[in-house]
């Protein structure tokens, strides 16, 4: 029951946002502002996390490849699909729920507790246009962009590792890595890319807008935001699995 | 002026409104007062539509607010001025961000002219000198004069003081009371004031309305206050035998005993005849 409440909630919440700027300048500036804080802010751990991925990758490709009938190419065919087709968009999306997603639900949430939304609201600004959108909007430009990102650096940090092990030497890696290499697979990411963006950016938004009570809703909705986003954002990525790449 | 009628509001079981009327005057300070719990705090909110009442209408200078759309509320909350209980600042930004955010929004003056303004109200509230501080490094009551400050900044139709004294030195709660009663005056402003302030209501209480449990129970100003033979509100109002004395010498000179230039002795041997 309450799951369709809070659902309504949320699509209310969603056409809430499209109103009449009431100051374009002010909504850029904090559009500004969020893609700051969203994509720069992020930009490290997304980085990170992304060489050691392609790098683990790599080495134990190399680890499960025993049979010699097997060319040691493929270790860069393999490093190069998982980290596009799933490394890049999925984990790196889910380790930026936590990251993105309770910063979202923490500051709405504070805001709405210390009644900053209500003295917004006062003032005649849509608040759900001023503060919600532009994180939406900031999310779902910063985060396709960090996940390229992080394809390029999987992919690096695979070749890094499977070179400096000695299992294979550039030559072989990057054949491999050119080896079949179908264009599609990088559209799909982004696609996913930009359904996990909007995730993880207006759920927690819903949480921490929504907010009850005082510090500790604060702590609650904003764990609870990650787990729900987390959760929805896995069933999104089989959903889209089975939906654009099923033959 | 804001007319309300019959406003009802209840939290689950808790009736904490139960059929408010009364009629804010414009030019007025207008001041709500009453106990801790009274309801002081959600009537201010359901006036300016940050609660829904259950039930009974608001009407600001003839339009009714309670049949009004979102997008209409919108435009008139442009000429509402609101200090929270809280204060409300907004955390990320300094006081001088806090205080000019309602003129980047809605302003279409020169930056310059801007920060003008800005410093004048700052000025005004006492506080020169705090522009590039942020709320987490001012006082309890420099944020409620930062509060008084962006409410007022635009200069709005409407003003709502959540306890504007509370957490301020009496000093400077005279300074806040006389800028609130010069502004309102000078824009006929429609002023709302909660407040448990005894010299606020005394100095500036133009049109009181005394809350008790969730009801209106006395209505006056702060002459008649010191008359009024309602019981809850001389409770109320006079809680400490140094207020009662105030009260009972206020009373004899108004019953024209008691002239200024008359030496101490004199006065309290006439007021305990009187008595
Ligand atoms: N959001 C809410 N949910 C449930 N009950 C509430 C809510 N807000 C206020 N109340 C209840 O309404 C009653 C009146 O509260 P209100 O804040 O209006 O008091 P007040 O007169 O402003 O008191 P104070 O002078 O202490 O500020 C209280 O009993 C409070 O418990
Ligand atoms: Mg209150």
């Amino acid at each position: 029951m309450t799951f369709f409440t809070d659902f309504g909630r949320y699509l209310l919440m969603l056409k809430g946002m499209f109103s009449r700027p009431e100051n374009m300048k002010m909504y850029w500036k904090e559009f500004m502002h969020q893609c700051n804080d969203i994509g720069i802010g992020s930009f490290g751990i997304v980085s990170i996390i992304s060489v050691f991925i392609g790098a683990v990758s790599a080495v134990q490709t190399a680890y499960q490849l025993v049979s010699p009938l097997i060319p040691l190419e493929t270790i860069g065919t393999v490093v190069r699909d998982t980290v596009i087709l799933e490394f890049a968009p999925t984990l790196i999306c889910i380790v930026l729920a936590g990251v993105v997603g309770s910063k979202i639900a923490s500051e709405l949430g504070n805001m709405r507790v210390s009644e900053q939304i209500d003295a917004l609201e006062i003032m005649g600004i849509n608040t759900k246009a001023y503060l919600i959108l532009p994180k939406i909007i900031a999310a779902m430009i910063t985060i396709p962009m960090l996940v390229i990102i992080s394809m390029v650096l999987g992919i690096w940090g695979g070749r890094l590792a499977a070179v400096a092990s000695g299992i294979v030497s550039t030559d072989t890696f990057d054949r491999g890595l050119l080896h079949g290499f179908i264009p599609y697979n990088v559209t799909f990411a982004l696609i996913k890319a930009y359904t996990f963006a909007f995730i993880i950016s207006s759920i927690p938004a819903y949480f921490g807008y929504h907010v009850k009570g005082g510090a500790l809703e604060i702590g609650r909705s904003s764990t609870k935001s990650v787990v729900v986003s987390c959760i929805v954002l896995l069933f999104a990525d089989y959903a889209l699995s089975q939906l654009l790449l099923s033959h | 002026m804001i007319e309300f009628k019959n406003i009802k509001k209840s939290f689950g079981e808790k009736v904490v409104l139960n059929d408010v009327s009364h009629i804010m005057e414009s030019g007025k300070c207008n001041l709500i007062i009453g106990t801790s719990g009274s309801g002081k705090t959600v009537l201010q909110k359901c006036l300016v539509g940050l609660f829904e009442p259950d039930s009974g209408e608001i009407i600001y200078d003839g339009v009714n607010f309670t049949d009004m759309t979102e997008d209409l509320r919108k435009g008139l909350r442009q000429q509402i001025g609101m200090l929270f209980q809280g204060s409300a600042l907004f955390d990320s930004m300094t006081v001088e961000e806090n205080v000019m955010f309602p003129l980047d929004m809605f302003g279409n003056m020169s930056s310059s002219k801007k920060r003008k303004r800005v410093n004048e109200v700052l000025d005004r509230v006492n506080l020169e000198g705090a522009n590039k501080k942020f709320p987490a490094e001012i006082s309890g009551g420099m944020k409620k004069r930062v509060g008084i400050a962006r409410a007022i900044v635009l200069n709005p139709k409407y003003l709502f003081c959540d306890e504007p004294n509370s957490g301020l030195d009496p000093q400077t709660s005279m300074v806040i009371d006389k800028l609130i009663h010069e502004i309102t005056k000078e824009f006929n402003m429609t002023t709302v004031i909660n407040t448990h302030d005894m010299n606020s209501v005394m100095e500036i209480g133009e049109n009181i309305l005394y809350m008790f449990e969730g009801q209106k129970e006395w209505t006056g100003n702060n002459e008649e206050i010191i008359f009024s033979k309602n019981d809850k509100l001389n409770e109320f109002i006079f809680a400490s035998k140094f207020l009662q004395d105030a009260k009972d010498m206020r009373m004899l000179e108004a019953k024209g005993i008691i002239a200024d230039d008359r030496d101490m002795e004199e006065m309290l041997k006439k007021g305990e005849e009187i008595k």
